[in-house]
C-alpha cells in the first residue's frame, strides 16, 4: 500500500511517519502543502508537529492550505485519513473530524507513554487490535484536551466514533490517566463514515519494539487491512 | 480604517490560563475577581475609503472561518475610522 504523508512547514513528524510505514513494508512519500495531488496514494497521514508554528490556533492555517482541499475531496470519495498529533487538530480545524482541540488541563507541554483503550474494533482504523490489550503509545502535546460540545458528544458515542480513550496499564478509564482533561478520556475519534480519524498519541514513534513498543502498528495494520479488503471488493 | 477583533473562549470551555490569571490575581490580593477569560485580539488594517458595511460583512465571513473556531470561542467584531 502507499501512503502520501503531507509536509507543512514546521511538520516535524513526517519522516517518522514515512518511516514507520515503510519499516512496516509499505510505501511512502511526502507531499508538500503547496501540492494539489496526492500522486496515487492509497491513504494520507497527516503527521504531527507544529504546521504554520501552530499561529492563530494550532491546525487553523494548514486547513487553508491548497494540499488540505485534495485530502478534503479524497476524504469526500471515501479515502482513509489519519491525523497524528498535530494532523488531528488539522482535521478538526478542516471540519473533517468534530470538536476541537484545546490548551492542556494543567498547561503544560506533556510528553510521556499513555495506555489507550481501543473503544471500537470494528473500524478501518483498528480492526488488527489484539482484543483487551492496552496500547502504549508516547504522547507529544501542549494543545490536545478534547473538547466538544454534550450534542456532538452524545452522537459520537451513539456512532461509536470515539475510538482510542486514555486509560492505566489495566485498561481501566482514570482521571489520573488522562495527561491533558480531554473529555470522557477521548484519544482519538473518527468522523461518522469511518474513513478519517484522528489521535493525539503518536503510533509513528510505536511501531518498531526498539522504540519501546511496537503497538502503534496495530494502527498502520488496520488501515492497510481496510484498503487490502476494498481491493478484495473491488476486484470481485 | 481599522478592524478589531475580540477573540475570548466560550463560556462552556476549559480555560486553564484564565484559572491560573485568576488564581495569581487573587495571591496578589486582588480582590473579588470572580473570573479570568483569557482571549486574543486581533487589528487589521484597512485601506482607506474601504466600504464599511462590505469590510464588516466579510471580516465577520472570516472571523466565524478562520479567525475564530466557533467550536470553543465567541468574537465580537468592530470596525473603526
Amino acid at each position: 500500500m502507499h501512503f502520501a504523508v503531507l509536509q507543512f512547514p514546521a511538520s516535524n513528524c513526517d519522516q517518522d511517519c514515512v518511516h514507520a510505514v515503510r519499516a512496516l513494508g509499505h510505501t511512502s512519500d511526502l507531499v508538500w502543502h503547496k501540492n494539489t495531488s496526492l500522486g496515487a496514494a492509497d491513504a494520507v497521514i497527516i503527521p504531527g508537529g507544529f504546521s504554520y508554528g501552530d499561529y492563530l490556533r494550532c491546525g487553523a492555517i494548514a486547513r487553508f492550505s491548497p494540499v488540505m482541499q485534495t485530502v478534503k475531496q479524497f476524504a469526500d470519495n471515501g479515502g482513509l485519513v489519519l491525523g497524528i498529533c498535530n494532523g488531528f487538530q488539522v482535521l478538526c480545524e478542516a471540519h473533517l473530524l468534530p470538536g476541537a482541540l484545546i490548551r492542556n488541563r494543567d498547561l503544560q507541554f506533556h510528553c510521556e507513554q499513555v495506555f489507550l483503550k481501543t473503544a471500537n474494533f470494528d473500524t478501518p482504523f483498528t480492526s488488527k487490535t489484539p482484543r483487551g490489550k492496552p496500547l502504549m503509545i508516547p504522547i507529544a502535546h501542549g494543545e490536545g484536551c478534547y473538547f466538544a460540545d454534550a450534542e456532538t458528544l452524545a452522537k459520537l458515542q451513539a456512532n461509536r466514533q470515539i475510538l482510542w480513550q486514555y486509560c492505566d496499564a489495566k485498561g481501566n478509564l482514570t482521571e489520573s490517566a488522562n495527561p491533558n482533561g480531554s473529555v470522557l478520556n477521548i484519544a482519538g475519534i473518527a468522523n461518522e463514515r469511518f474513513n478519517v480519524a484522528g489521535l493525539m498519541p503518536h503510533p509513528d514513534r510505536a511501531s518498531e519494539a526498539i522504540l519501546g513498543s511496537d503497538d502503534g502498528k496495530y494502527i498502520f495494520e488496520s488501515m492497510v487491512a481496510a484498503l487490502e479488503q476494498r481491493r478484495v471488493g473491488k476486484a470481485a | 480604517m481599522k478592524a478589531k477583533i475580540i477573540i475570548t473562549p466560550k463560556k462552556a470551555v476549559l480555560d486553564p490560563q484564565g484559572k491560573t490569571v485568576q488564581t495569581a490575581l487573587e495571591h496578589m490580593g486582588y480582590l473579588g475577581v470572580t473570573g479570568v477569560h483569557v482571549g486574543k485580539y486581533l487589528e487589521i488594517d484597512l485601506a482607506p475609503g474601504t466600504d464599511k458595511g462590505a469590510a464588516q460583512k466579510a471580516l465577520d465571513d472570516a472571523a466565524h472561518k478562520f479567525l475564530s473556531n466557533p467550536v470553543i470561542e465567541d468574537y465580537r467584531l468592530e470596525i473603526v475610522d
